[in-house]
């Protein structure tokens, strides 16, 4: 053993300087899990769009305060409530040479609708036709008006891709995607890392700092930190939990920002024989459980204070979030006043479905604790993420604790989970008052009149049908290298790389 | 013989169908739905409905197998629902790896193994013994997952020597290569190890006790010739034996070390698979293990028929 030590330490210190010497300009970014397909039109998870961010730019993004602004167009306007009108910017290239202009355009928004297997269809399938107005203006007639159709196009939707390239590669475009972003595609390992190198021809060049970028997927959230603690990345979202490891850490730094995404715990009140329970007829059961949750307390035991209780969909940083509906004070007496009014006997027993996750696993016993002083008797039922999945959309749970990621629009974070028709109301949620307001929301295009239908949702649907506890909404924690400037928090969690800079 | 191997291998096939039949079967008895968990936080049931036509899940089981099983037969293992890679060219990629990675873990266990093994042996309740036994006992109860992140800790972000995760080709560049496998290998390798190293003592002490050792020592030998040449010859073969079993459960390990390193081995691969429901992936690689061993095991009733004749006339 003595002898093989020095020679160990020499190999991995040779091993070391080799490393630093060719990734002098490159940009390590770590992620959560490996993305999935890399093409904008078949691709749905998240730390795909984070990959996305360097490869293809889209016609809109968001910002910090989560105002739409221009990306690829240079601006848009709405000749009528059901005609939107955009303007091209001139001279973007695709990684292959070819020029973007609004046929290309066309032909994205053609490829999202069309295309088998195409998941951006549901999120545009407002398109009527399109129109190619000049090679710099597009013309969108929508079947309908939709205020929620603009911040669309600042995801997946809005991402355009070469036509050369998609026509000639057909459904294998994203094993070799080209788009137009500050960088294009060099090679993919799965499971492995995602290499782009920066593309000259970019339309903002100028704003691009780094040669290359790479995307290493790492699942486990320690073997995260310790790859950025030992400087083999220079960004990556990490827990809260690691936030006292990085504090003293002079060659990292911490990044808090909101987010847009929710947890919530669904409850089951329409979706078949386990709704038929007094906790999924009767809302005042399921309003004394929501009662007997302290979502501060939760905050602080759980999460170290790293996330925002709420008690509606919409996260802190938007604009439509309702200030006049805070999360609730715990009140035991008064749900235990509830439990009794509705004639419960005592202990009452829930069964929640609580996907295999250590934080989620240690909220929801928090949670547990919580709810026995009000009369609750709280079986946890722990399950693996995809069988929890679709044990929910067959209705077999009483309460399942489910998140969203969130949507910058809050037709995305609402319409789906609170409307009769929604695709993800699993626990069957069916109000007309609640269809009929997010039905006029979605079509009403003045902010102001939109936010007071909204604001009229929640103490139905919420306050007192409680079809849904929300709880908090996450924090984004980002863990990043000193050496790094002009990192950007954008509640979307998506790292911009354009203005990144590395010393 | 000759017959006697075409028997052997007409054996192999209706083995290999039954297995598949097992691995497609035993998988549709797995909980959840791959098209909800490939649409991600897509729920519109169009969507579902086209994911569930494209990848044939609306057929019947039977339809669904014998459409996979022709293809196997064409050598055609499908493609990767989630990043359609074809399963064939993943297998390939990733094997690679993994062997590499559990050649340097077998090398890592012999190489301690053994020769604590015969040191406690030969010292047998003295020091040198128990600290032999000592550190056996702590290589087989430490879990890969806390010894792997104490690794990290140590050598990757107190030291600064290892890169914390990830992996090169050792064609691409073998120092870097050795530097990314070296830990996840040790990892592996420890509990191996202590396995090793408690048999290679247990066969050392009969050996030393039996009469030729005993011959070799009265015609005046000196010790380390009766230890090395007599002695450790013939404790070896059950060692030999047993190494050769602990390389498959070598395999079977690297799926959680490859988890904590982030290599992209066989382990992860399938892993992975499983979580995201990707079917043509998980039927692929276990297919493809199942292959690797019966193959083996043919091998072995050939070498077995070349050391002993006896065998052959059966």
């Amino acid at each position: 053993m003595t002898r093989k030590t020095p020679l160990l330490a020499a190999l991995a210190l040779g091993a070391g300087l080799l490393a630093t010497a060719a990734q002098a300009q490159t940009l390590r970014i770590g992620l959560r899990e490996d993305p999935d397909i890399l093409d904008p039109t078949l691709a749905r998870t998240y730390v795909g769009r984070i990959v996305f961010a360097g490869l293809c730019d889209k016609l809109f993004d968001i910002n910090e305060k989560l105002q739409i602004v221009p990306q690829l167009a240079t601006g848009y306007n709405w000749e009528g409530p059901k005609t939107l009108r955009i303007t091209l910017r001139q001279g973007v290239k695709f990684h292959d040479g070819e020029i973007m202009d609004a046929e290309a355009v066309v032909y994205s928004l053609k490829r999202h609708m069309t295309m088998q297997g195409s998941f951006r269809r549901s999120e545009i399938n407002t398109i009527e036709s399109l129109d190619v107005v000049d090679p710099q203006t597009l013309r969108i007639h929508l079947k309908e008006p939709s205020a929620a159709f603009l911040s669309q196009l600042t995801d997946r939707a809005g991402m355009v891709v070469s036509p050369k390239a998609a026509e000639a590669a057909g459904k294998d475009f994203g094993t070799r995607p080209v788009c137009n972003g500050p960088f294009r595609f060099v090679e993919r390992v799965a499971q492995d890392r995602i290499v782009l190198e920066k593309f000259p021809g970019y339309w903002d060049a100028g704003n691009v700092h780094v040669d290359r970028v790479v995307y290493l997927p790492i699942a486990d959230s320690s073997v995260r930190l310790a790859n950025l603690q030992s400087g083999a990345l220079e960004v990556t979202e990490i827990a809260p939990t690691d936030i006292p490891a990085i504090k003293g850490n002079r060659a990292l730094r911490i990044a808090v920002g909101d987010s847009l995404a929710y947890q919530s715990i669904l409850f089951n009140v329409g979706n078949g024989s386990r709704a038929d329970t007094p906790f999924g007829k009767d809302a005042r059961i399921r309003r004394a459980f929501d009662l007997a949750i302290d979502r501060d307390a939760l905050n602080q035991v759980v999460f170290e204070g790293m996330v925002t209780p709420v008690a509606q969909p919409l996260p802190p940083a938007s604009p439509y979030y309702d200030q006049d509906f805070p999360p609730p004070q715990r009140d035991v007496e008064k749900a235990r006043a509830l439990l009794k009014e509705a004639g419960v006997r005592t202990p009452f027993v829930v069964e929640m479905t609580v996907p295999t996750n250590p934080e989620l696993r240690q909220a929801a016993e928090v949670i547990q604790s919580m709810v026995a002083e009000a009369g609750f008797e709280l079986r946890i039922s722990s399950m693996e993420f995809a069988s929890s999945l679709a044990a929910a959309h067959r209705g077999e749970f009483q309460a399942y604790m489910s998140a969203w990621s969130g949507r910058i629009d809050p037709d995305g974070n609402t319409w789906a989970f609170l409307h009769s028709r929604g695709a993800s109301n699993d626990g069957r949620y069916a109000n007309p008052e609640v269809d009929r307001l997010l039905d006029a929301a979605r079509a009403e295009m003045d902010e102001g009149k939109r936010r007071a239908l909204y604001d009229q949702v929640w103490p139905i649907a919420i306050g007192k049908d409680q079809s849904r506890s929300y709880l908090w909404s996450r924090k984004l924690v980002f863990g990043v290298s000193s050496k790094l400037e002009g990192f950007r928090m954008v509640p979307d969690g998506i790292v911009r790389v354009q203005g990144l800079k590395l010393d | 013989m000759g017959l006697w191997l075409l028997r052997r291998v007409g054996q192999i096939l209706p083995t290999l169908l039954i297995l598949s039949m097992l691995i497609f079967g035993l998988q549709q008895l797995m909980p959840g739905d791959p098209a909800l968990i490939m649409a991600g936080e897509e729920r519109d049931p169009a969507v579902l409905a086209e994911i569930r036509s494209e990848l044939m899940l609306d057929r019947p089981i039977w339809a669904q197998y014998l459409a996979w099983l022709g293809k196997i037969l064409m050598g055609d293992f499908g493609f990767s629902w989630r990043i359609r890679m074809p399963v064939g060219a993943l297998i390939l990629e990733k094997l690679p790896v993994t062997l590499q990675l559990g050649l340097m873990a077998f090398v890592i266990a012999v190489a301690i193994g053994v020769p604590a093994g015969i040191l406690s042996a030969v010292y047998k309740d003295r020091p040198a013994d128990w600290a032999a036994n000592g550190l056996a006992l702590a290589g087989i109860s430490t879990p890969n997952f806390w010894l792997g992140i104490m690794m990290i800790l140590l050598f990757s972000v107190k030291l600064g020597w290892l890169p914390p995760s990830g992996y090169v080709p050792f064609t691409e560049d073998p120092v870097q290569s050795l530097a990314t496998t070296i830990m996840p290998a040790f990892v592996l390798g420890s509990g191996i190890a202590g396995v090793l190293m408690r048999h290679t003592r247990a066969a050392m002490l009969t050996a030393l006790s039996q009469d030729y050792v005993r011959t070799a020592r009265a015609k005046g030998l000196p010790e380390r010739l009766v230890v090395a040449k007599h002695a450790l010859r013939n404790a070896l073969i059950p060692v030999v034996t047993l190494g050769t079993i602990e390389l498959g459960r070598l395999l079977a390990g690297a799926v959680l070390t490859e988890q904590i390193f982030t290599i992209p081995g066989f382990g992860k691969l399938i892993v992975d698979a499983v979580f995201n429901r990707d079917y043509p992936v998980v039927q692929g690689v276990v297919m493809a293990t199942a292959l690797i061993f019966v193959l083996l095991s043919l091998l072995a009733d050939l070498l077995y028929m070349a050391i002993n004749p006896r065998l052959r006339s059966a």
